[in-house]
C-alpha cells in the first residue's frame, strides 16, 4: 500500500549522478532550490524545465516512474494552481466562472508557480533515489563539520538522522504486519465514521510503539556492546571522494545561474 | 472447509522498480479437516501462500477456492469478514500484534470484530486460554506484564477464540522452549483430530512436519516443488537437498543406522517412537 511512494527512496542503479559525490550532490541541490525562484518569464521556466530534463535523463531513472511516484503531490501542485488562477487579479479578464473571473495573468501565474514546486520536488526527490541515505548523512555531516568548531554536535545530529532513515524501512514493514496480523482478526481499517477509523488504528500503534522502543533499547545497547562512544577519532568506512565531475556538475549549475540571471525580465 | 489454490502467482510492489515475484503457478488443495505442512528454504513463498488463504493478499493471476467463496483475480472483493473469520492466521512472533490493556480484551478483540456479543467472547477467552495452557488468572493481567512464552500463548488464545475453520499456522513454535513447542504442537494436533479442524502449518522443522503433517508441500522460488505424504517427501532425501532442506534427525539416524545394519527397516519411521517400536521389533526377530 506505500508501495508506490518513492518520497525518501532510494533506487540503486548506476549512472553518473549515482556516482557523485552525495556533498556535490547536497550542494548542486540547496543551490539548485535558490536558483530556481530566478525564473521569471518563459524563457528562463523553458531552460529551467529542460535542465531537469537532462537531470533526470543523465540519473538513468525513468521519468515515467518519477511522475507516478509524486502523485500525492501533484495533488497539492494542483490546488496551488487553481489558487493562483482564482486569487491574482492581473491583467485581462479571460472568462467569469460564476462571481469568480479568471485573469490571465492568474493563469499564467498559476503556471509558473506549478512548475517551480513541481521542478523543486522532481530534483530533490532525485537526490533521494540516487543516492544511499547513508551517504547522504556521510555528507551532511562532513558538509557541517566546520561547525564542530563552535560546539555543535554534528556526529552526533548526523547519526541521528542516520538511524530514524536506516528504520524507516523496517517501520513500514512493521506497520504492514501488523495491520495484516489485525485485519486477519477482523480489524477493518478502511471504512466506518471517521471516529470508528481513529479507534481502528489503536490495535495499529500500541504494537508499533512498543517495537519501536523495543528496538531503539536494543539498538543502544548492540552499540554500546561494540564500543561505540561518539564521533571523536572515528574513522569512516565509506570515505568520500570528490571527482572532477562533481566539480563539472557545480560549474554547470553556476552556468546556468548566469544564463538564468541575464534572461530573466 | 475446503481451500483450493489454482496457478495463483503474486508480486510485491507490482507496477515499479521494486517488482518482485513472490510466487507463481502455485497450485493445491487442503482437503477440509486435514493437517498440511508447507516447507521450504526462507524466501520460497511460503507466508506469501499463507496470506493469500484469508485474502489478505490477492492473487494477481489464479484463483482461489475457500469454502464456497472464489476468489479470482483482477476483481475487486468486497467483505471479506466471513473469509477471515473462519481462515484464522497465526503470524510469526504473534505476540506483536497484543495491545489491549487485559489479556481479557485482547482474546476479544477477534471474536468481537467478527460480531460476538461481549459475554460469549469473555466465555470464549476463558475456554481459549485454558487450552493454550495458561491458568485463567492471566485474563486480568496486562500483556505486556507477561513472558514471551505466554505472550506467544495469549496471541494464539487471540485467534483460537475466533473459532477459526481452518487454523493457519506460521511458526508458531520459534523461539519457544522445548517444553512449551511440544505443548503447543499437540494442542494443534488434537484440535484438528477432535474439533475437525484444519490446519495448515507452515515450519523449518522437519521433525514437525513428519510427525503431524498428512500431507506436505514442498515451496521452492515461488513454486511448489513437490507435494506427497511425510513418507513420500521424506524418503526422498536428494531433493530435500536440492533446495536446501534435509529429511527430519529420526530418519537421519535410521539411514546411520540401516548402513551400520547392512540392510534396511521394513519401513521410513517418520517419530523416535516409531522408529523405537521398529527397532524393537527387529530384536525379537533375531531372538
Amino acid at each position: 500500500m506505500m508501495e508506490k511512494v518513492i518520497l525518501g527512496r532510494y533506487l540503486p542503479a548506476d549512472s553518473i549522478v549515482h556516482r557523485m559525490d552525495p556533498r556535490a550532490k547536497l550542494l548542486f541541490i540547496f543551490v539548485f532550490v535558490l536558483i530556481v525562484f530566478l525564473a521569471n518569464n518563459v524563457a528562463t521556466y523553458a531552460l529551467l524545465g529542460a535542465f531537469t530534463l537532462f537531470i533526470v535523463f543523465s540519473s538513468n531513472v525513468k521519468l515515467r516512474f518519477l511522475i507516478a511516484g509524486l502523485k500525492p503531490v501533484i495533488l497539492l501542485i494542483l490546488f496551488t494552481f487553481f489558487l493562483h488562477v482564482f486569487f491574482t487579479k492581473e491583467g485581462e479578464v479571460l472568462t467569469q466562472v460564476g462571481f469568480l473571473s479568471i485573469y490571465e495573468g492568474g493563469v499564467i501565474k498559476g503556471i509558473f508557480i506549478s512548475l517551480r514546486f513541481f521542478l523543486l520536488i522532481l530534483v530533490t526527490s532525485l537526490l533521494t533515489l540516487t543516492t544511499p541515505p547513508i551517504s547522504v548523512t556521510d555528507g551532511i555531516e562532513s558538509l557541517f563539520g566546520p561547525l564542530k568548531k563552535i560546539k555543535v554536535p554534528v556526529h552526533e545530529l548526523a547519526l541521528m538522522m542516520s538511524i530514524s532513515l536506516r528504520f524507516i524501512p523496517t517501520l513500514l514493514d512493521e506497520t504492514d504486519k501488523i495491520m495484516k496480523a489485525q485485519m486477519a482478526r477482523g480489524a477493518d481499517f478502511t471504512s466506518g465514521s471517521i471516529a470508528d477509523r481513529v479507534k481502528a488504528v489503536i490495535p495499529l500503534l500500541i504494537p508499533l510503539f512498543v517495537s519501536a522502543f523495543k528496538r531503539a533499547e536494543e539498538l543502544a545497547v548492540a552499540m554500546e556492546a561494540r564500543g561505540y562512544k561518539g564521533g571523536q577519532g572515528r574513522t569512516k568506512y565509506r570515505v568520500l571522494a570528490w571527482h572532477v565531475r562533481d566539480t563539472m556538475a557545480l560549474l554547470l549549475l553556476a552556468v546556468l545561474a548566469v544564463v538564468l540571471f541575464m534572461l530573466r525580465s | 472447509m475446503d481451500i483450493k489454490l489454482r496457478e495463483v502467482e503474486y508480486r510485491y510492489a507490482a507496477g515499479t522498480p521494486f517488482e518482485r515475484l513472490a510466487i507463481t503457478d502455485v497450485s493445491f488443495h487442503i482437503p477440509s479437516g486435514e493437517y498440511m505442512a508447507i516447507i521450504g528454504h526462507t524466501g520460497s513463498g511460503k507466508s506469501t501462500v499463507l496470506q493469500h488463504l484469508n485474502v489478505l493478499l490477492k492473487p494477481l493471476k489464479g484463483e482461489i477456492d475457500i469454502g464456497s467463496r472464489t476468489i479470482a483475480a483482477g476483481r475487486k472483493e468486497k467483505d471479506l469478514k466471513e473469509v477471515r473469520r473462519r481462515v484464522g492466521i497465526v503470524f510469526q512472533f504473534p505476540e506483536h500484534q497484543l495491545f489491549e490493556e487485559t489479556v481479557e480484551k485482547d482474546i476479544c478483540f477477534g471474536p468481537m470484530n467478527f460480531g460476538v456479543k461481549e459475554e460469549q467472547a469473555k466465555q470464549r477467552a476463558r475456554d481459549a486460554i485454558r487450552l493454550v495452557g495458561l491458568p485463567e488468572s492471566v485474563l486480568e493481567r496486562s500483556p505486556f506484564d507477561l513472558s514471551g512464552g505466554q505472550m506467544r500463548r495469549v496471541a494464539i488464545a487471540g485467534v483460537l477464540a475466533m473459532k477459526p475453520d481452518v487454523l493457519v499456522l506460521d511458526e508458531p513454535t520459534a523461539g519457544l522452549d522445548p517444553r512449551g513447542r511440544l505443548d503447543m504442537m499437540e494442542m494443534f494436533a488434537s484440535l484438528q483430530k477432535n474439533n475437525g479442524l484444519t490446519c495448515v502449518l507452515v515450519t523449518h522443522s522437519m521433525e514437525d512436519a513428519a510427525r503431524y503433517a498428512d500431507k506436505i508441500v514442498m515451496m521452492h522460488k515461488g513454486r511448489v516443488y513437490k507435494t506427497g505424504t511425510p513418507r513420500e517427501i521424506f524418503s526422498d532425501r536428494d531433493s530435500l537437498r536440492a533446495i536446501g532442506l534435509d529429511v527430519p534427525e529420526t530418519i537421519h539416524f535410521q539411514h546411520l543406522f540401516e548402513e551400520k545394519l547392512g540392510f534396511p527397516l521394513k519401513r521410513l519411521c517418520l517419530t523416535p517412537e516409531e522408529l523405537a517400536q521398529e527397532i524393537r521389533d527387529l530384536r525379537g526377530e533375531r531372538r
